[in-house]
């Protein structure tokens, strides 16, 4: 196998590193607002926070992506494929983000708000200086999961035409008759992206370690 | 205003949906008064705590501080009223909370812990809360602990954090819901000293205690409370003296702690 075919994979990969990481963050902001919902004392906002976790957990991914494929033009929006496969996966991703969250945010002990609000901390400060540090650190390791899981899902948006690590290793393999060599390049690369991927939270896991019962 | 006693309770009620907690209790601490709340398991102790700290909110009667109602007020029409959250956030910041489970921020160290109100709700510069929060420290007797995680101290030092926290924000009163309740016997001392030593220094303080020594020893009042009412209001003499009432005795069968038979 030659060095242009794994500087193909590697061009490949940067989409799949792109797809991925948009997704996540749109996904995380997304989930916060979610999450929210489903968590409100309102009705109509916790109804609707279940609906879409339930909605988003409970069908395939693959089946969420050719229906926002097919879908977004119905409704006269005409995108390239690589919006669509955001779409999807950052929808995917918020619905399982928001599940995470709501465990950490309902994991922070009561009484740690209470200390905060004897101490005159306020609901805005105690939020941002209590509850979501220790919500985020009790799912630091959930979300670094959730993060390779979805790295490893964005295989599954060639099926809306966008050309990433999977679907060019597939290409490649079928003009060049070398489906081992390729197949096995494309499992190290996911592999060697996924291990920095925990590396980095296995560091901030540890950084935050000292600071937890 | 200036006679008025640091805490008055009138004819205060709470009721959670039908089972009525507490059922018109009425109390009052004079300024440095040291008062021991006793009493079995579920009478009402700490919801009257979580009352006077306005964690709960009565379902009647009124509360003052020194002097200022806290969170309602007899209205001109003779009703009971709501305060607007200004007030009931100046009136609760008089009132300092020591927790049974100690509550510190895991994500912040001893210090980080006193410092972080005075900076953030205070708006002091973090020098100076700084060397407020370190003072407070060394009080306690954890100088040296400063930059530790709550993770990396015993129960008991957690517990002197928790009290050097509530006093950097100097408050008129404390409230100690059984602060050693949740620390091995041998830690125990460390922390009733610390708050032996507050209240010769005049604080004004309310606790929920187990410790029927520390109760005799250094309560000024005690007060008995039983299924929502306060059954028994004295001197320590006056309430573990004989002739005791008889639920005093049961109880003292139940809760009698180590050296506290030699006090009585
Ligand atoms: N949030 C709540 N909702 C419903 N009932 C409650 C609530 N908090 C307390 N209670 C009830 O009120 C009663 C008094 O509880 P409280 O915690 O004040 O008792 P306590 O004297 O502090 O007991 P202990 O010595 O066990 O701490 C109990 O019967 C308890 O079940
Ligand atoms: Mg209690």
């Amino acid at each position: 196998m030659s060095w242009d075919l794994f500087l193909l994979l590697l061009q490949a990969s940067v989409t799949t590193i792109v797809v991925s990481v948009v997704s996540i963050v749109l996904g995380f902001l997304l989930a916060t607002v979610v999450c929210a919902g489903t968590m409100s004392s309102n009705t109509l906002a916790r109804g609707a926070g279940r609906l879409f976790v339930s909605f988003f957990r409970g069908t395939p991914l693959l089946v969420q992506l050719l229906l926002i494929y097919h879908l977004l033009p119905q409704i006269g929006l005409d995108v390239p494929s690589e919006v669509a496969a955001v779409a999807g996966m950052a929808l995917c991703t918020a619905a399982y983000q928001a599940e995470i969250l709501r465990g950490g945010f309902g994991a922070v002990p009561k009484g740690l708000m209470e200390a905060a609000d004897m101490c005159g901390l306020g609901a805005f400060a105690t939020f941002r200086r209590i509850r979501l540090p220790i919500a985020v650190r009790l799912t630091l390791p959930s979300l670094v999961s959730e993060i390779i899981m979805i790295l490893k899902a964005s295989s599954l948006v060639s099926v809306v035409g966008v050309i990433e690590l999977t679907r060019m290793t597939q290409d490649l393999a079928a003009s060049t008759f070398l489906p081992l060599p390729l197949y096995a390049s494309a499992g190290v690369i996911y592999l060697a992206i996924n291990a920095v991927i925990a590396g980095v939270g296995t560091v901030l896991e540890r950084r935050v370690a000292r600071g937890h019962a | 205003m200036t006679n008025a006693p640091a805490i008055r309770v009138q004819g205060l009620v709470k009721r959670f949906g039908k089972t009525e907690v507490l059922t018109g209790i009425d109390l009052e601490a004079a300024r440095g008064e040291v008062t021991c709340l006793l009493g079995p398991s579920g009478s009402g102790k700490s919801t009257l705590l979580r009352c006077i700290a306005f964690l709960e909110e009565a379902t009647d009667g009124f509360i003052e501080i020194d002097g200022a109602p806290l969170g309602f007020a007899l209205g001109p029409d003779g009703d009971r009223m709501r305060l607007p959250p200004n007030d009931i956030r100046g009136v609760r910041s008089k009132i300092g909370m020591v927790f049974q489970q100690f509550n510190l921020w895991p994500h912040m160290t001893a210090l980080g812990n006193v410092m972080e109100a005075l900076v953030t709700a205070r708006g002091m510069s973090k020098a100076e809360a700084e060397e407020r929060a370190r003072a407070r420290l060394a009080e306690v007797g954890l100088a040296e602990r400063a930059t530790h995680y709550p993770s990396e101290l015993s129960g008991g030092q957690q517990q002197r954090v928790a009290i050097a926290r509530a006093l950097a924000l100097e408050p008129k009163i404390m409230l100690f819901d059984e602060p050693t309740s949740s620390l091995d016997p041998e830690l125990t001392g460390e922390v009733l000293n610390v708050m032996r030593k507050l209240a010769e220094g005049g604080m004004t303080m309310v606790v929920v205690t187990h410790e029927i020594g520390f109760a005799a020893s250094v309560g000024h009042k005690i007060v008995f409370l039983d299924q929502g009412k306060i059954l028994v209001e004295g001197t320590p003499g006056e309430v573990f003296g004989k002739p005791r009432h008889p639920r005093i005795d049961q109880f003292l069968d139940t809760y009698l702690d180590r050296g506290a038979a030699g006090l009585l």
